[in-house]
């Protein structure tokens, strides 16, 4: 049984598959020496979302300053969800000037994938702060199951 | 707001502070985006500061220089791992220099929802007076 996998491509494995699956170990191993790895989402997305996991949940988290909750649509499937919405930003007054204009506004949406199976009866998102949460059960069959091994 | 309806939205990346006062809280510091605006009564400002909560926010103000600084708590618990991350978390810390017209004892600060309103009132010898010119 070999060890280490081949650097060169073996037959069922394209160059280019394999040129990525070199990329994605470089970077796991970049990552993990300067911490944390971040991976920069494809040009118009909003909002940015960080996903993770425990043994029983999924957590999808985002910055949404300024949206209330009644702004937000958010529908789950097996394996993703989709948040959409919409950020208000209170009109001003007509004589209002002003000197920094940073803040946008505007309709989003977009689509989450996830690893795995989630129980979708059982999702809860709740914004404070102006951070939404939304917490999404794993499926039975998803969930990690510990093996005990017994001794012979 | 018409024109900005039909906008859809794009995600900025988060400005990383290089700070000119050294931090001693570990983790990032980011600019948090601001709006600024004034009217004849008073300027006001709205930074967006997600996930900071009243407690943990800072309004200073110095020889006219306002700071203002939020401390976000990590949101993850100790079991979750990383799946897919796309921002940071950090504080937040910005500092502006005040015109001497800002009545300094009136500024009104509020945390809603994540964006911090804080109102800056003019001193009253700032306000622009109309002024009434006779004729006759």
């Amino acid at each position: 049984m070999a060890i280490m996998r081949p650097f060169w491509p073996t037959r069922d494995s394209s160059v280019f598959g394999e040129l990525d699956r070199m990329r994605r170990d470089m970077e796991r191993l970049f990552g993990g020496l300067s911490g944390r790895s971040f991976r920069q989402p494809t040009a118009g997305v909003f909002p940015l979302t960080n996903v993770t996991e425990d043994n029983d949940n999924y957590y999808v988290r985002a910055e949404l300053p300024g949206t209330k909750a009644e702004d937000l649509d958010i529908s789950v499937r097996g394996d993703g969800l989709s948040i959409a919405g919409e950020r208000k930003l209170p009109e001003e007054k007509e004589d209002a000037r002003y000197h920094r204009k940073e803040r946008e506004a505007g309709k989003f949406s977009r689509m989450i994938g996830l690893p795995g199976q989630i129980n979708t009866e059982k999702v809860e998102a709740h914004c404070t702060d102006g951070m939404l949460t939304i917490v999404l059960p794993k499926a039975e069959a998803a969930k990690p199951r510990q093996i005990s091994v017994k001794a012979a | 707001m018409t024109a900005s309806e039909a906008k859809a939205l794009e995600a900025k990346e988060k400005q990383e502070v290089s700070a000119d006062v050294e931090q001693t809280r570990p983790g990032p510091t980011f600019t948090p985006a601001v709006d600024i605006f004034e009217t004849d009564t008073g300027i006001t400002l709205l930074a967006d500061m997600p996930g900071v909560k009243a407690k943990k926010l800072d309004i200073d103000l110095q020889k006219s220089v306002l700071t203002i600084k939020g401390e976000v708590d990590a949101p993850e618990g100790p079991n979750e791992t990383d799946v897919l991350r796309e921002y940071n978390t950090g504080s937040y810390v910005r500092q502006f220099a005040l015109s001497d017209a800002i009545d300094q004892s009136k500024i009104h600060a509020e945390l809603k929802e994540g964006v911090l309103k804080l109102v800056l009132p003019k001193a009253e010898k700032a306000v622009p007076r109309k002024i009434a010119v006779k004729t006759g």
